[in-house]
């Protein structure tokens, strides 16, 4: 059992995501930057889908009950074992009553906390990602309990795998043309590729928008199906990022669609950080 | 009948066929049976196949090597597509109750259409509409065959609480909001049906292609309904349509 000592600002419990469901208007869901996600798992030896707790710019502070091993990945949050300082994307052997405690979020926004065998949550519809009107709780609260099975056996180290830090460290996002990108004009895409964009107030796990606006006359289309890493160029001409808690269809052009790899970056930025758009191939 | 297809990479892991961009319902139906083929043939690839209006995302589980012979893949599928059997459809009749209570702005909506609110209700429940599928929120279903008497533009100044069951209009649709939500639409009634619930299986029984009518019902017969819904005894049984 995990218990939560303190929440930290906006925690939640995430897996890959959950899928086979979005022809009935549920959202993906999963860990934001999946590639940090997937390395502390690897690192443990779990499969896949085992599902981790997803931190965001104020980490939280938890104590295990049971022995088991950890990972941390992601944005750096200043992680310390009992009062001592621990190392990210390296093995942590957990005793019983351990306390594990994160700071704020210095490099990066988003840390993920991964236990051997993956955390014990419910399971809605074929996955543990927490996402309102899904799954009974849409966020991790102090006090609450999260059950984990003990592991006392010897993890295995890999130790020839090495973190990549270029979702943290990168302010570039490779894009592809996005279905409507044909319907921009020279103007317009000579803005989209040659601005510093920023990352605005409006920025969670279903969108980020973008700073500042395109000037843009392009209507609506017509609803159609949109992916984590869609860009739509609003009427008033903001860019929106959607991530992976976003809605399957919507209703404005799309405009550039992000490489897997760059949502992973901009999963790990925050407001005011600057970007700017690569076009790939 | 035959559309231009267009195909296309949508990103490393999902290629989109798009139809002419118009709401029709022989269009859906050719979109429809081309989806069924996809996911029939490609079990072991694909994740998911989403449909819209006039587009179909196929998610695969891989990143797509050559998305070029991938393509023609697909295209082949579309030829047996076509000699799917016509297969009758379901109709599912929902419930509405038009009191002034649930549908709030049904007041100001008849005096907009310069129509009596029965009128409103008639056209409303009498109306057979299609699903085109199912976004936005989970189990929000986009409605087509509102009668064009009854468009109307949303509200300029969006409602912050619309209640979960609420029947609205907005523009040329009709839809019911799954959850509370805030919304523009002009809401006209309320059913209490339960349109998407994670817990169930399916979560959500409606279907792209499903047919869909709205019949009324008084305020009483509403708080039984409801009752039935939250104790799990009533359930939804959609009729054949041929």
């Amino acid at each position: 059992m995990l218990r939560i000592l303190r929440a930290g600002f906006f925690s939640t419990i995430q897996d890959l995501g959950r899928f086979g469901y979005r022809d009935k208007g549920v959202p993906v869901s999963g860990a934001m930057d999946l590639y940090s996600a997937q390395f502390a798992n690897a690192l443990l030896g779990n499969t896949k889908d085992a599902a981790l707790i997803e931190m965001t710019m104020l980490g939280g502070k938890f104590q295990f009950l049971e022995p088991t091993v950890i990972a941390v990945s992601g944005a750096f949050m200043n992680p310390m074992l009992n009062g001592e300082v621990v190392l990210q994307n390296k093995l942590i052997k957990i005793q019983p009553n351990d306390v594990l405690h994160f700071g704020t979020a210095e490099k990066g926004f988003r840390t993920y906390l991964a236990v051997k065998d993956g955390f014990k949550t419910e399971t809605i519809l074929g996955s543990r990602s927490m996402y309102p009107s899904v799954t009974t709780q849409s966020v991790l609260k102090t006090n609450d309990q999260i059950i984990y099975k003990p592991f006392q056996g010897v993890q295995q180290t890999f130790s020839k795998v090495r973190y990549d830090d270029t979702c943290l460290e990168s302010s570039v996002l490779d894009a592809f043309k996005g279905v409507e990108f044909g319907m921009l004009s020279e103007n317009q895409k000579q803005q989209l590729f040659s601005k510093d964009f920023s990352v605005s107030k409006n920025n969670n796990r279903m969108a980020y928008q973008l700073e500042p606006k395109l000037d843009n006359n392009l209507k609506p289309i017509l609803s159609s199906p949109v992916l984590p890493g869609t860009v739509q160029l609003t009427p008033n001409g903001t860019l929106i990022v959607l991530m992976r808690d976003c809605q399957t269809t919507g209703g404005y052009p799309r405009v550039l669609q992000l490489t897997q790899s760059a949502v992973n970056v901009l999963s790990q930025k925050t407001l005011g950080n600057r970007l700017r758009f690569v076009l790939k191939e | 009948m035959d559309y231009e297809l267009k195909f296309s990479r949508y990103n490393e892991c999902s290629i989109l066929i798009e139809w002419p961009a118009v709401m029709d319902e022989n269009m859906l139906k050719d979109i429809l049976d081309y989806k069924k083929s996809i996911q029939n043939s490609s079990v072991e690839l694909v994740v998911e196949v989403i449909n819209t209006f006039n587009s179909l995302l196929i998610i695969y589980d891989l990143t797509i090597d050559n998305v070029y012979g991938e393509i023609l893949r697909l295209k082949s599928l579309k030829i047996k597509a076509e000699t799917i059997e016509e297969a009758s459809s379901k109709l599912w009749r929902i419930p509405v109750c038009y009191d002034a209570d649930f549908g709030i702005d049904l007041e100001a909506f008849s005096k907009e259409k310069q129509l009596s609110k029965n009128e409103v209700i008639e056209l409303h429940s009498s109306a057979i509409y299609t699903i085109f599928f199912i976004g936005f929120l989970p189990g929000f279903l986009y409605l087509g065959g509102l009668n064009k008497k009854l468009h109307l533009d949303r509200k300029s100044t969006p409602n912050l609480d619309i209640k979960k069951g609420s029947v609205g209009i907005g523009g040329n649709q009709t839809g019911i909001y799954p959850k509370n939500s805030p919304g523009g639409w002009h809401i006209i009634g309320k059913t209490p049906v339960d349109f998407f619930n994670a817990k169930s299986s399916p979560p959500c029984v409606f279907n792209a292609g499903d047919k869909l009518q709205f019949f009324a019902i008084s305020k009483t017969e509403f708080l039984d309904l409801e009752q039935d819904v939250k104790n799990n005894k009533f359930q939804l049984t959609p009729e054949l349509y041929a």
